[in-house]
């Protein structure tokens, strides 16, 4: 039985503004797949924990998030603040037996750039390869 | 102030396993400076407890509220507007906050969020050490202000006991030698003589050894 996992995206303003000013048509032509749903926060450091985690309450398979390199922060520790709450996540999610894998944080450079499209491709292939986060089959 | 942490997630769901109706219950006061168990941490392990009990195929309400403290009777009075509504409270409160709801609410369910850790204070972000053991004979006037009871692996009084080498304890060498420490402080402020007193043999009736401690102040109680 096929499964399409249910990714939730979420990306920091300067990240993402040139990605996603391309459009959702031109963003899926470039190789974004269509299951994966952006969300778009102003800056890392505005990413909390209960947001990701509301995700996987709400049917998420996974979350991930892009950030800036982490010496590149519009807002200085943004991106660094972003990560350390992935990274609790992770941690939750592998104490809760769903695989801290379903959790990923990326850091991308500002402007369009391949590795943005790269980090979603990266995450459906790994999730749909892991299945559902809970129940389900395959 | 009082240092804790949460409890493993599995400890904490196994709990609340046949609850239906669970209430997640903030302290305002310590656990909340020391991030473990305040609002936020409270919004997060209802969050946790929610995605782990549906992973086991069960469902349960499951909300979030807090006190400004839940060592004060006062406070947990207000536990009263719940009622009938919750048939579990997971406190995220420290020993005290646990003990303080299971004393004054006797048909209350009731279970810790946290384990309990030290009294302490935040070295740097997101670090926090020890710093007091709570004895109840302070000596930190004749130690140059730091704690041998509680910051010596050994609890010694009169001094190192030998096995530190550079200034770090024996039993890490993460741990800074209290005594070396209280030498070098003594000498700094001038009173290095304090260093020749012998301590006394201590009587630890004050800490834990004599029981439940308690506290009676005749110009306060009513």
């Amino acid at each position: 039985m096929s499964f399409t996992p249910n990714i939730q995206a979420f990306c920091c303003h300067y990240t993402s503004q040139q990605s996603l000013a391309e459009g959702a048509e031109a963003l899926h032509a470039d190789g974004m797949p269509k299951n994966i749903t952006i969300n778009r926060l102003v800056c890392g450091g505005k990413l909390q924990e209960t947001t990701l985690l509301k995700a996987f309450e709400e049917g998420a398979d996974a979350v991930f998030f892009v950030g800036c390199p982490l010496d590149q922060c519009h807002n200085k520790k943004g991106s660094a603040r972003a990560a350390k709450r992935v990274l609790a996540v992770k941690e939750s999610l592998q104490e809760l037996g769903l695989g801290a894998e379903r959790a990923e944080m990326f850091h991308s450079e500002r402007g369009f750039h391949q590795e943005f499209i790269t980090a979603a491709q990266l995450m459906n292939k790994r999730i749909t390869n892991l299945g559902p986060a809970f129940g389900g089959s395959k | 102030m009082i240092i804790a942490e949460r409890k493993p997630l599995a400890e904490i769901l196994d709990m609340v396993k046949d609850a239906k109706k669970i209430l997640v219950l903030a302290c305002r006061g310590c656990v909340s400076v020391c991030s473990a168990g305040g609002e936020r941490e409270a919004e997060i392990l209802a969050s946790l407890i929610r995605i782990g009990l549906k992973k086991e195929g069960k469902k349960a309400k499951v909300a979030t509220n807090s006190l400004v403290r839940q060592c004060d009777k006062e406070y947990i009075d207000t536990i009263d507007q719940f009622k009938g509504k919750y048939d579990a409270i997971v406190s995220t409160a420290c020993g005290v906050g646990v003990n303080f709801i299971a004393n004054l609410r006797p048909t209350d369910t009731v279970y810790p969020a946290l384990n309990t850790s030290f009294l302490g204070g935040s070295a740097e972000q997101g670090i926090w050490s020890e710093q007091c053991g709570g004895c109840g004979d302070c000596v930190l006037h004749l130690t140059g202000g730091l704690c041998p009871v509680v910051r010596c692996a050994k609890s010694l009084m009169n001094g190192p006991c030998g096995g530190s080498v550079g200034g770090r304890c024996e039993i890490h060498a993460n741990v800074e030698c209290i005594w070396q420490s209280i030498h070098d402080r003594m000498v700094r402020i001038g009173q290095a003589d304090g260093m020749d007193r012998i301590a006394p043999i201590r009587d630890w009736s004050t800490a834990t050894h004599g029981g439940p401690r308690k506290i009676v102040r005749d110009d306060l109680t009513i």
